[in-house]
């Protein structure tokens, strides 16, 4: 693989973190994080579509006048997100019913207007296609991350197999105020291991 | 390849050519998913009303009935076997959760006892009303209601003491509780009114 690629995933991963880095989709990130599962389902759903929205977005750039590109783009991921959404509900209910209610929420999400403006607006497929796949399993690790810590801390478990007794858990982590804290203490340790 | 500038022709036709695209794009999706998703939603309530109500032979969704409890209608899907009523599924709901609109599907057998329930709909807290799912299940203490008769036992939490109440609240969610115990008084009314002219008869409310 092309080095450049491998650069340009690996950005996203660690160096360019969406959540822990840029602290972009921090609303989605803190609302859908409760649980380790639920914060590797939203990770993974934003990422398809990311990938997905950063393909087409590189694609059609070129047509696209820069003063309606931002209508352009929502209009782009918004398709996405509502095709994504149809074909869960169709063929995987199972997944609708632990995720239903997050996937609107990844059309306001900003890393996907985001990489759309930042990256795809300016490169090519290939490298579009390498910064979504990037940028998704960054948001993927960092969710996954912030659901297992909160889920550990709140309610005793790991993707919802007990560690220790729920009665022992601090609730707090569970709801809105513990997903700040956690994130708060996340990104400085984060930030700690990138600078060392 | 250059930019298209950004004349007023140029933002007009990329804009509506993204629209037309993404409509159409939309439409299809709409049209082909359209008969999974409603069969989908379909399956799960037919799943939920076989494991909750006593074994039957008919088709409970044919069969359905509305009965009103307090201006909200409560649906009754009856459970019969050979034409005879054994219980039924009954499908709840009221609004006074902690976050709004609780729906619960609720089985009977032919005197009145609890079979099972299932939460349909909610909005609680999770952690906290959201527990509800697996509290009432749970035979520890006083919590679960699996088994038990509301003719027989006071369905109200433990803390009202003014309506004896024989089942422990969710902790720290006494508010879902109530509204998930007065969710299965009324499914359990309706299931009464619903059974009087079917031929069973079940014990008043206590």
């Amino acid at each position: 693989m092309d080095k450049s690629y491998w650069k340009i995933f690996w950005n996203g991963v660690i160096p360019g973190n969406p959540v822990f880095v840029l602290l972009l989709g921090i609303c989605a990130t803190l609302g859908t994080t409760s649980s380790a599962m639920n914060g590797l389902m939203m990770g993974i759903a934003t990422a398809v579509v990311l990938v997905c929205s950063n393909i087409v977005v590189s694609l059609v750039k070129d047509f696209i006048p820069d003063k309606v590109r931002i209508p352009a783009y929502i209009v782009i991921i918004a398709t996405f997100v509502s095709v994504l959404q149809l074909a869960i509900s169709a063929w995987m209910p199972a997944l609708n019913e632990s995720l239903g209610i997050f996937i609107p929420l990844i059309v306001v999400n900003c890393i996907l207007l985001g990489r759309a403006e930042a990256f795809a607006g300016k490169n090519n497929v290939t490298a579009s296609f390498f910064d979504g796949l990037g940028c998704g399993v960054g948001f993927i690790l960092a969710l996954t991350l912030l659901g297992a810590v909160r889920e550990f801390l709140g309610v005793g478990a790991l993707f919802g197999a007990k560690i220790y007794p729920e009665d022992y858990g601090m609730l707090v982590f569970v709801l809105a105020p513990g997903a700040f804290i956690a994130l708060g203490y996340l990104i400085a340790i984060v930030n700690k291991i990138r600078r060392v | 390849m250059k930019k298209l500038a950004s004349t007023l022709p140029n933002m007009l036709l990329s804009l509506g050519v993204i629209g037309v695209v993404a409509g159409a794009l939309l439409g299809g999706m709409y049209a082909i998913t359209k008969d999974p998703i409603a069969k989908a939603e379909q399956n799960q309530l037919t799943a939920s009303i076989a494991e909750v109500a006593p074994p039957f032979n008919n088709s409970p969704e044919e069969d359905k009935d509305t009965v009103s409890i307090d201006g909200k209608d409560f649906i009754v899907y009856p459970a019969m076997e050979n034409g005879k009523l054994t219980g039924a599924a009954v499908l709840g709901y009221n609004m006074e959760g902690f976050s709004g609109e609780v729906a619960v599907l609720c089985g009977f057998d032919s005197v009145g006892n609890v079979i099972d329930y299932r939460v349909i709909r909610h909005a609680e807290t999770p952690g906290l009303g959201a527990k509800m799912e697996e509290w009432f299940h749970d035979p520890t203490g006083a919590r679960s209601i699996i088994g038990k008769n509301p003719s027989i036992e006071s369905f109200y939490v433990t803390k009202d003491k003014d309506k004896q109440g024989s089942v422990d609240a969710i902790t720290a969610a006494t508010i879902s509780s109530r509204a998930f115990l007065k969710i299965i008084r009324e499914a359990f009314v309706a299931y009464r009114d619903y059974s009087a002219d079917k031929g069973l008869n079940i014990n008043e409310l206590k």
